[in-house]
């Protein structure tokens, strides 16, 4: 299978690691990985925060770039960047082109672990890691696409490590994009619930499927001078610790 | 922490952040609401179904609202009650404390109601002499501590026991208690006076079911009853929303309802109100006045988005949800209606100038949208009033709080950069450089002063949260490595 990789401008930018363990995990599933340099974001922030004329341009470009690359599949280390590219019909309420193309993309546009189990039918990628581990939902992994058993599977199959449930795995981590430098103290006071809860959990690394969460989880846990690191599903995917 | 205005969102927040007392009322809130909710809708088969249906009636009844209205109110006059029309906030309460004066009536017995609290129905009558008693527990506790509600369904939420002992101590003359039972028998004393001398209840409406005129209240503690049989004369206040066509519908809401809000099977009373007292019964009221108000409501009927904040059945389910609300309550939120709700009504009800905070107040986390028994895509509107605010600050409709020109010109700047691939590369390169200065053990810490003032969110991220650094080589530049290598 062909697979054209949408990495996100976060992991771009900030946490390439992730964007090498996707590649490396599709790889070993058997795919085609292509990279079209051209991306660059889906223009989230933007719609996020109220400015459709602006999200609207960098969703038409991003449109335009994955058609061009026309793979079998377009696939994210991000539920909600891959969420984003599913509302990207909403923009279009007036244009009719624009919201069938925003569709037929959406369609084969998935999420990294999703697409592992659902689309490929893989649940064992052959990673091992050692130690304790939990798992966050990502809000818009869970609520906008559903994906909650998929990770959780993935995660059970990696050798070595002991897989527990966070208390509370599904409630939100305070992030919420613009939010969380809007109303810092609102989105520090909601991540304080989740980094107690991951601090009770007695684990070694909390894995998640969105750099968003992960940076505002693993800000506060350096921060507070935690052990715990915050690792991405595809960086706990790609390791093989012996 | 009373009286807030919806301008303020963000220091509210911060106050209410500062409070240990709110915070610790506000902790059983999820654990307590929440999980009565989660075992309740396993009580009943196929939850999902019924979700479906109650949406599909209500998308029914509000595309040929004007209809179910007429219906409604002709078969209600039929059975005696008097249907009175208010446009708006000014003219509901007008028409009630007209029918006040008229009848000379100053014992006014009140029960809670969402639709009073919008039109500030208490402080109208307050200003023509009236002082109407609350009579729900909760309500009539803050109304003791002149205070507003924080919360749909549990309007005292915010207050301990201990605070609500010494406020009965203080207002009642009672011996300072922690026994509920002894707090709760004062008000009961005091209370059942209070019904006994009235002349009028006023109530809210929870259904108006259009086939019979019938209007339905839930309520668990008898004060509804109370307030709308002993009077003779019933006056209730209805939003135009709260039309259903069917008694059989009610099936289904009284399904969802309690469910929802409280995590009970059903309330303790349900009471269906048809007109007035017929020959046979023994008691009831001898007048039932019905208020159908609109106060912005059709202009939120007209657009096919913002329609669904009609389907809102008030079950409070949303805010017990909500990580925002479960960290500030209610009365931050500056309105009537707090919480995801009240995030989507209220910028509607007042409009945008003076709410624009609110549909930025959530993390956009779906956990409201998750748990309304109507299905609305509260997500969806706040997205949509977000982009209302945008638009309405660049054409000027909406003012002055809301005009960002900084977020506006980082929003239009990365809007052009990031259509270039190679100017957002670029861009990344001399970030990289910029960014050197802050860095320690691979981590930006705390910026403070002049960087903090010149990139204003990093200084609020960093404030608490350590920053990730953009990495030595990006993703593309590693790609681009390793394509060289084959």
């Amino acid at each position: 299978m062909r697979v054209s990789l949408f990495i996100t401008c976060l992991v771009d930018q900030l946490w390439p690691s992730i964007g090498t363990g996707t590649v490396e995990v599709l790889r070993r599933a058997g795919c085609e990985v292509v990279f079209d340099e051209r991306q660059t974001c889906c223009g989230q922030p933007a719609y996020n925060t109220g400015y459709r004329t602006e999200a609207r341009v960098l969703a038409k470009r991003f449109i335009e770039v994955f058609e061009d690359t026309s793979p079998d599949a377009v696939v994210s280390p991000s539920g909600s960047c891959t969420a984003m590219v599913h509302h990207f019909h909403q923009l279009f309420p007036d244009e009719e082109d624009w919201r069938r193309r925003a569709e037929t993309l959406a369609d084969r546009t998935h999420e990294l672990g999703a697409f592992l189990v659902n689309v490929l039918g893989i649940d064992d990628v052959g990673a091992s890691f050692r130690g304790r581990i939990t798992w966050h939902d990502a809000c818009h992994a869970l609520r906008d696409l559903n994906v909650y058993d998929e990770p959780r599977r993935l995660i059970s199959n990696v050798r070595n490590a002991e897989f527990v449930e966070l208390a509370n795995a599904d409630s939100c981590c305070g992030f919420g994009g613009t939010f969380s430098v809007k109303y810092p103290e609102i989105s520090v006071a909601i991540l304080d619930n989740k980094i107690e809860a991951i601090e009770k959990a007695g684990v070694r690394a909390v894995v998640s499927g969105d750099a968003s969460c992960l940076m505002q989880i693993g800000g506060r846990l350096t921060r507070r001078e935690s052990k715990v690191r915050a690792l991405h599903l595809a960086e706990l995917l790609a390791a093989r610790e012996p | 922490m009373n009286h807030l205005s919806a301008e303020t969102f963000d220091q509210n927040a911060r106050e209410a952040l500062l409070d240990p007392q709110l915070r610790g009322a506000l902790r059983n809130l999820a654990s307590v609401f929440g999980e009565r909710r989660k075992v309740a809708v396993t009580t009943v088969p196929d939850w999902e179904g019924l979700r479906e249906r109650a949406r599909v009636i209500k998308d029914e009844t509000l595309a040929h609202l004007d209809q179910y209205l007429e219906t409604f109110a002709d078969n209600a006059a039929q059975a005696g009650a008097q249907i009175h029309w208010a446009r708006d906030a000014a003219e509901a309460c007008g028409i009630v404390s007209e029918l006040l004066r008229e009848r000379n009536a100053t014992r006014v017995v009140k029960s809670k109601s969402m639709a009073t609290e919008e039109i500030h129905l208490n402080e109208a009558l307050e200003a023509a002499g009236l002082f109407p008693v609350e009579t729900d527990l909760g309500e009539w506790i803050i109304q003791l501590a002149h205070e507003t509600p924080s919360h749909i369904v549990v309007p005292a939420i915010h207050k301990s026991k201990r605070q609500i002992a010494e406020l009965f101590a203080e207002k009642l003359g009672i011996e300072l208690s922690d026994d509920v039972a002894v707090l709760t028998s004062a008000a009961r004393r005091i209370l059942r006076q209070r019904f006994a001398e009235a002349e009028v209840g006023i109530s809210g409406v929870n259904f108006g079911v259009a086939e019979t005129g019938t209007i339905l209240i839930l309520e668990n503690e008898g004060n509804v009853r109370l307030t709308t049989s002993l009077p003779k004369v019933h006056i209730a206040v209805m939003g135009i929303e709260k039309i259903i066509p069917r008694l059989i519908d009610l099936d289904v809401f009284l399904k969802l309802l309690p469910r929802s809000g409280t995590g009970q099977r059903l309330t303790a009373y349900q009471s269906l109100i048809t007109g007035t007292k017929r020959r046979s019964d023994e008691e009831g009221p001898e007048e039932v006045h019905i208020i159908l108000m609109d106060n912005g409501r059709s202009r939120m009927l007209a657009h096919p988005i913002t329609r669904q904040s009609l389907a809102c059945i008030r079950c409070g389910a949303c805010l017990n949800a909500c990580p925002v609300y479960q960290q500030v309550g209610g009365h931050a939120y500056g309105s009537v209606y707090p919480g995801p709700i009240g995030a989507v009504i209220t910028p509607q009800l007042i409009g945008l100038s003076k709410t624009a905070q609110l549909p930025y107040a959530s993390s956009l986390c779906g956990a409201c949208r998750e748990v309304c028994p109507v299905k609305i895509d509260i997500p969806e509107l706040l997205l949509h009033l977000r982009a209302e605010v945008v638009e309405g600050a660049a054409s000027g409709t909406v003012e002055p709080v809301t005009r960002k020109p900084l977020e506006r010109l980082i929003f239009r700047s990365y809007a052009f950069a990031w259509s270039r691939p190679r100017l957002y590369e670029w861009g990344g390169r001399v970030m990289r450089v910029l960014q050197r200065p802050a860095m320690r053990d691979g981590r930006i810490g705390k910026v403070g002063g002049f960087l903090s003032a010149l990139v204003p969110p990093l200084g609020a991220w960093t404030a608490w949260r350590d920053a990730r650094p953009l990495a030595h080589r990006s993703f593309r530049e590693q790609w681009r490595d390793q394509q060289k290598d084959h």
